[in-house]
C-alpha cells in the first residue's frame, strides 16, 4: 500500500477548474517530483495533500494517506495531521518564517502543537532538529531571529520545522527556486538525506527538470491541471511519450544560435570601479562603517559582443548594474560608454544613456499598470532631445512591437492583458525603441517558464543581429548564460574572479569559485547515455 | 544589549526633538514681529501698564537670555505666572493635567478595548456578515462627530436614565470610583470615533499579515486558523496599530477640547482655549511646550514598543 495515494482528484476554486482527474502514488521512502510550468497545478496538488486549499475550493476524488481518506476529515483532525504526519517546505525562505519569533520558538512550536511536552523539552528537541538540518547550536543558537540568517539557513529552519516530528510525508514546494546554485545543491542534498534516513516520502514540486532528473525516483509531469505523464525517472526520460514532456525537456536544454560577431571596438569600459555603502554606526557618535559592494572592477564590452555576468546573490551584480546605468555615482573609477562617462555630476549623462537600455527580471513589477503599452514603451524617448512625434512616433512603436513578435494593435492594451512572456517582450520593445547600442539584461529570463524562456532567448539571438546590439547578460542561471553569451565574467564578493570565452570557462574553469558554481548547477542528463 | 542601544538612541532623538521644539515655540511666540506685551494688553493699554508688563515678562532682557531663563524655569518646574489669573502656570497645568491625562488614558483604554476585538473579529470573518457589520459600524463611528455622540450620551444616560451627571468633574478627592464615574461619558464620547479608526487599522493590518507566507507555514505546522492568528498574526500586525495608538493618545490629551466644553470639564484643552481668548501668552507658551513634550514622549514610548514587538528594529539601531 502506498504512503500517499491521490485518486482522481479534481479541484475547482470558485468555478475555476484547477485540477482535473489527478492520480498518483508516493511510497514510503520514495522521492517523487511533480514538475510542470506555471499554472500546471503542481502547487495546488501539494496544498490539496495538506488540505490547505484557499477559500472556495471544492474537491472530488480521494487523497489516501495510508488507509485514511483525508478529504473526509474535519478541520481539527487535519490540524493533527499537518506538521505531524505531513510536513511542508515552501518556496520563499525569506518570508516563510515569522520575523518576530526566534527560530527556536518556531521549531519548538511544531512539537508543542502536537505533543504534550514541556517547553524546555520541546526546545531541546528543536535544537537537535536544527543540528540535524545543518544548523549547529553553537553557531545558530535557538535565540536567533530569522533576519539574522541567510536564505539558505532560513530554508534549513523551515525544513527543521517540517521534519521535527519525523512526518511520514514531506512536501517541498519549489524549495530551492529562490536560492543560489551552491545553496540549492546543499538544500537538495539535505532533503534527499532526510528522506532516505527517515524513510520519509518526499513530494518535490519544481519547475526545474534538471533538479528533478538528479534526485527523483519518479517524475510526474503536469500541464493545465492534468497529469500528462508519470513514471520512474530514468524510464520516463528515456522513453518520453507525451509531446508536452518532450517539449519541456527540449526547452530546458534549449540552445540558441548566436550570429557571428567581430567585436573588437570597445563600447562599454569599466575601469577600477569601487562602490561603497555606508553601514550603521557602531556607537551613537561613532563613524559610520562602510561596505564595499564592488571592489576595483575592470572590464570592457566590445561593440557587437554578448557578455555574460554570473555570480550569486550579494556578489555586487545589482550594484554594478545601477552604476553602469548611471543611476548611482561610483566611489572610485570610471565607467564610459562610447568614450563618454555614464554619470556626470549628480545625474546620469543623458547623451550616453540614450545608447543604453535595460530589461529587468520581474515582468509584473516593471510596468506601471495604469499606462497603455504605447506609453510604456515610448518612455525612453524622454532621453532624446527631439523625440519623434506623430507618424514617426507611431512607426517607432509599431516597429518595436513587431520586432519582439507582438502586433501594433497591442499598443493600446494595458499590461495586465499580457502573459509573463509577452510582458518581457514588451520590456524588450521598450529597450529597443530608441535603437540603443547596448541592452543590459538583469535576470531578464529568470522568472519565465522554460518554454517561454526558450522563445525569448531565440528572440534575443535574432535581435542582436537585426538591430546591431551588444548585450550585457546578468544572471545566476548558468545554462542561460552559456548559450546566450560569447564571453563571461564570474563575480564574487564584488570582484571578478575569472573571465574569458564562455565555452572555455564552462568546459575548463580555472578559479575554484567558478568550479564550485558549475559543479553545483543541476544539469539535464544526456538522454542518449540513459539506459532504462 | 541591542534593546539598550536602541533605547539610548531614541532617547537622544527625544532630547534633540525637545530642544528644537522649544526654540521653535519660543521664536514663534516671542521673537515674531510685534510686542508680546502690547499684544497681551490690547491696543488701548496704558503706557505704564505696558512698561510694567514688559518688565514682568522680562522683555527688556536679550532674547537668548529670555530663552534660557524660560527653559531653565521649565526644567525646575517654574512655568511662570499667568498674567490673567495671577497664579503660577505650573499649578494651573497640574490641576488640569489631573483631568486631561486620566481622561485621555481612560478614552484610549476604552478605544483599544473596543477596537482590538472588533478588528480581530472582522479580519477573521473577512467578507462575511460579521465583517460587513463591524465595518459598517466603524464607518459610522468615523463619520459622526464626537460632540454629537457626546450629546446623545448625555440625553440617554444623564437625562433619561440618570446614571451619570451631565457634566463637570467631581475631583479625585471624592475617590477613584467617583472620579472615573464622572469621566465615563466624556471618555466614551472621545473613545468611539478613535475606536472606529483603530478597529479599521487593526483589521487591515491583520488582513495583510494573514496573507503572509509565514501564516501558511504556521497552518502547515498544524496550528488552527485561530492559533495562527493569535500566535503569529497579532504581533506582526501591531506596528501600524501602535502608530495609530500613539497618534490618538497625543490627540486625546489636548484635542478633547470640544468634549471638555460639552461636559464642562476643567481640562488642558479648555485652559488653552481660555488662555488664547485672554491673550495670556505665558500660559499658551508653557502649555504648548508641555503638550509638545507629551507628544514627543508618547512617540518615544511607541518607538520602544515597536522594538519590543519587532526584533529587526532593534538590530537596525
Amino acid at each position: 500500500m502506498s504512503l500517499l495515494s491521490v485518486q482522481n482528484l479534481t479541484l475547482s476554486i470558485h468555478s475555476f477548474d484547477i485540477l482535473h482527474d489527478v492520480s498518483f502514488n508516493i511510497d514510503a521512502g520514495e522521492i517523487v517530483a511533480i514538475t510542470g510550468e506555471s499554472g500546471s497545478g503542481k502547487s495546488m496538488t501539494a496544498l490539496a495533500a495538506m488540505q490547505l486549499l484557499p477559500q472556495g475550493a471544492r474537491t472530488t476524488g480521494r487523497i489516501m494517506l495510508g488507509e485514511d481518506d483525508i478529504t473526509t476529515w474535519d478541520e481539527p483532525a487535519l490540524c493533527g495531521l499537518r506538521g505531524n504526519d505531513i510536513g511542508m517546505v515552501f518556496q520563499e525562505p525569506m518570508t516563510a518564517l515569522n520575523p518576530v519569533k526566534t527560530i527556536g520558538d518556531q521549531v519548538a512550536e511544531t512539537i508543542l502543537v502536537h505533543e504534550r511536552t514541556t517547553k524546555a523539552q520541546a526546545h531541546k528537541r528543536a535544537a537537535e532538529t536544527l543540528e540535524r538540518v545543518g544548523l549547529p547550536n553553537d553557531r545558530f543558537p535557538l535565540s536567533r531571529f530569522p533576519h539574522e540568517l541567510s536564505g539558505g539557513q532560513r530554508q534549513r529552519v523551515v525544513i527543521a520545522m517540517a521534519i521535527a516530528l519525523r512526518p511520514r510525508l514531506l512536501i517541498a514546494d519549489e524549495p530551492t527556486t529562490a536560492l543560489d546554485v551552491t545553496t540549492q545543491a546543499q538544500i537538495l542534498a539535505l532533503l534527499v538525506r532526510l528522506a532516505r534516513e527517515d524513510g520519509m516520502g518526499l513530494m518535490m514540486i519544481t519547475h526545474d527538470l534538471a533538479v528533478v532528473a538528479a534526485m527523483a525516483d519518479r517524475i510526474i509531469v503536469m500541464r493545465k491541471g492534468e497529469v500528462v505523464e508519470q513514471g520512474a525517472t530514468v524510464q520516463l526520460l528515456h522513453d518520453m511519450q507525451h509531446p508536452y514532456t518532450k517539449m519541456l525537456f527540449a526547452a530546458s536544454a534549449h540552445e540558441v544560435t548566436l550570429p557571428d560577431t567581430n567585436a573588437t571596438a570597445p563600447l562599454l569600459e569599466v575601469k577600477g570601479v569601487c562602490r561603497d555603502y555606508r553601514t550603521p554606526r557602531k556607537t551613537v557618535f561613532g563613524k559610520p562603517g562602510k561596505f564595499r559592494a564592488v571592489n576595483n572592477l575592470s572590464f570592457s564590452l566590445n561593440r557587437g559582443e554578448r557578455l555574460g555576468l554570473v555570480g550569486e546573490s550579494g556578489c555586487g551584480k545589482s550594484t554594478l548594474t545601477r552604476a553602469l546605468l548611471g543611476l548611482e555615482a561610483v566611489s572610485e573609477g570610471t565607467i564610459t560608454l562610447r568614450g563618454e562617462p555614464v554619470f556626470t555630476g549628480t545625474k546620469p549623462n543623458l547623451a550616453v544613456r540614450r545608447h543604453m537600455q535595460v530589461v529587468f527580471q520581474d515582468p509584473y513589477g516593471s510596468f506601471n499598470p495604469r499606462h497603455r503599452v504605447a506609453r510604456q514603451i515610448t518612455e525612453p524617448f524622454y532621453l532624446l532631445d527631439t523625440p519623434p512625434t506623430g507618424a514617426a512616433r507611431q512607426q517607432a512603436i509599431d516597429d518595436a512591437l513587431i520586432a519582439v513578435g507582438l502586433t501594433p494593435a497591442d499598443a493600446d492594451k494595458y499590461i495586465h492583458e499580457f502573459s509573463g512572456g509577452q510582458r518581457q517582450r514588451i520590456a524588450i520593445a521598450r529597450a529597443l525603441i530608441i535603437r540603443p547600442d547596448l541592452i543590459i539584461f538583469d535576470e531578464a529570463v529568470s522568472a519565465l517558464d522554460v518554454s517561454v524562456r526558450a522563445q525569448i532567448l531565440d528572440l534575443l539571438a535574432e535581435l542582436c543581429a537585426s538591430h546591431n546590439l551588444s548585450y550585457l547578460f546578468i544572471s545566476h542561471d548558468l545554462s542561460v548564460v552559456r548559450t546566450i553569451t560569447d564571453r563571461v565574467l564570474v563575480m564574487k564578493s564584488g570582484e571578478i574572479v575569472e573571465q574569458g570565452k564562455t565555452e572555455e570557462i564552462f568546459t575548463n574553469p580555472q578559479h575554484p569559485y567558478t568550479k564550485s558554481l558549475i559543479d553545483a548547477a543541476p544539469v539535464l542528463p544526456d538522454l542518449k547515455g540513459l539506459t532504462a | 544589549m541591542l534593546m539598550l542601544r536602541y533605547t539610548l538612541k531614541r532617547l537622544l532623538s527625544l532630547v534633540i526633538s525637545l530642544a528644537v521644539a522649544s526654540v521653535v515655540i519660543f521664536t514663534v511666540i516671542e521673537v515674531a514681529p510685534g510686542d508680546p506685551a502690547s499684544f497681551m494688553l490690547g491696543m488701548n493699554a496704558q503706557p505704564e501698564t505696558l512698561a510694567a508688563l514688559r518688565t514682568e515678562l522680562g522683555l527688556d532682557t536679550s532674547k537668548p537670555e529670555r530663552y534660557f531663563s524660560w527653559v531653565a524655569g521649565m526644567l525646575s518646574g517654574d512655568f511662570g505666572t499667568s498674567y490673567t489669573y495671577r497664579t503660577p502656570v505650573a499649578d494651573m497645568v497640574q490641576q488640569r493635567m489631573w483631568v486631561s491625562l486620566p481622561l485621555a488614558l481612560y478614552a484610549l483604554t476604552l478605544s483599544t478595548l473596543i477596537a482590538f476585538p472588533a478588528g480581530i473579529y472582522a479580519a477573521s470573518r473577512r467578507g462575511r456578515a460579521g465583517d460587513v457589520g463591524v465595518m459598517g459600524a466603524t464607518q459610522l463611528g468615523v463619520a459622526i462627530p464626537n460632540f454629537w455622540f457626546a450629546m446623545m450620551l448625555v440625553l440617554l444616560f444623564s437625562i433619561k436614565l440618570r446614571w451619570f451627571a451631565a457634566g463637570g468633574f467631581v475631583g479625585w478627592d471624592k475617590g477613584l470610583f467617583a472620579g472615573l464615574h464622572s469621566l465615563t461619558l466624556p471618555a466614551i464620547a472621545l473613545a468611539l470615533p478613535q475606536a472606529a479608526i483603530l478597529a479599521r487599522v487593526m483589521r487591515s493590518a491583520l488582513l495583510d499579515v494573514l496573507g503572509e507566507d509565514f501564516m501558511r507555514t504556521a497552518r502547515a505546522k498544524g496550528l488552527t486558523a485561530r492559533q495562527a492568528l493569535w500566535r503569529h498574526g497579532l504581533r506582526n500586525a501591531m506596528i501600524p496599530v501602535l502608530t495609530i495608538i500613539g497618534l490618538q493618545f497625543s490627540f486625546l490629551l489636548a484635542g478633547g477640547i470640544i468634549i471638555e466644553q460639552v461636559f464642562y470639564l476643567p481640562g488642558l484643552g479648555r485652559l488653552i482655549f481660555q488662555s488664547i481668548s485672554a491673550r495670556d501668552l505665558i500660559v499658551v507658551e508653557s502649555v504648548t511646550m508641555l503638550l509638545v513634550f507629551a507628544v514627543i514622549f508618547v512617540n518615544f514610548t511607541v518607538d520602544l514598543a515597536y522594538a519590543a514587538v519587532d526584533p529587526r528594529l532593534r538590530a537596525r539601531a
